[in-house]
């Protein structure tokens, strides 16, 4: 896995498929928009790209990278929280 | 986080991967890794630790907060083929339990393995009996199954 280089932008995590440049929601009155592609079993997983730390290094991770491996996606509310 | 690093190598043995998301950024999470989590396991986060920080992931998942700009405690297993068998959700102040992560993926793997013909019934872990469904066991499972054996 290829060592990136680090740019000073906010990078994010992105859905494969999705609009390039996503906006954050400005009207927080329509949170049914969020829910189109929400995630429901038997169903594909959304696929996506993010930056990641691994291994002491800085990469990106995308989930289709590991079709053929059973994969375990953990979400979190944030570093250094205490659960 | 640190549970699941911590028993990590259970995974590999099932052919499992982790990826973990949170809204920190990489930076942070090396930081993380490097100052705790190295602390509470040997050789510090041994998977992806990926960051979201516009939350879309999180949102294409389900699991992302809009009032507070964190992911909720979000768990997804997905198959070799990309589909997601098993979701479970928690609100941030209750921790997960990672062997039922773990048994979940071994029951799951051998439905697949089955080709569908197997089930596993409650409480199932490996080694206890599976359930056969078909025309011989409706209204049969009492014969091979029971609460008890939970």
């Amino acid at each position: 896995m290829a060592e990136q280089p680090q740019g000073c932008a906010r990078v994010s995590g992105s859905v494969e498929g999705a609009p390039p440049d996503t906006q954050p929601p400005q009207e927080l009155t329509k949170p049914q928009e969020s829910n189109r592609m929400a995630a429901r079993v038997g169903q594909k997983a959304p696929d996506f790209t993010a930056p990641a730390y691994y291994r002491g290094g800085f990469t990106s991770v995308k989930l289709s990278d590991f079709a053929g491996k059973w994969v375990l996606l953990c979400f979190y509310p944030g570093d250094f929280t205490f659960v | 986080m640190s549970a699941v690093a911590a028993q990590y190598r259970k995974l590999q043995e099932l052919g499992a991967e982790v990826i973990s998301f949170s809204v920190d950024s990489h930076f942070v999470h090396k930081m993380w890794n490097d100052h705790e989590l190295s602390k509470m396991v040997d050789g510090g986060v041994p998977f992806h630790m990926a960051s979201d920080q516009a939350g879309n992931v999180g949102r294409a998942y389900g699991v992302y907060d809009e009032s507070q700009g964190i992911e909720l405690r979000g768990r997804f297993i997905i198959d070799p083929d990309g589909v997601i068998q098993a979701m479970e959700v928690l609100t941030p102040p209750v921790g997960r339990k990672f062997a039922e992560s773990i048994r979940q993926i071994q029951a799951f793997q051998l439905v697949r393995a089955s080709g569908g013909k197997e089930a596993t019934p409650a409480g199932w872990e490996p080694g206890k009996v599976t359930l056969k469904p078909g025309p011989g066991l409706v209204g049969k499972v009492w014969e091979v199954w029971k609460p008890s054996m939970e």
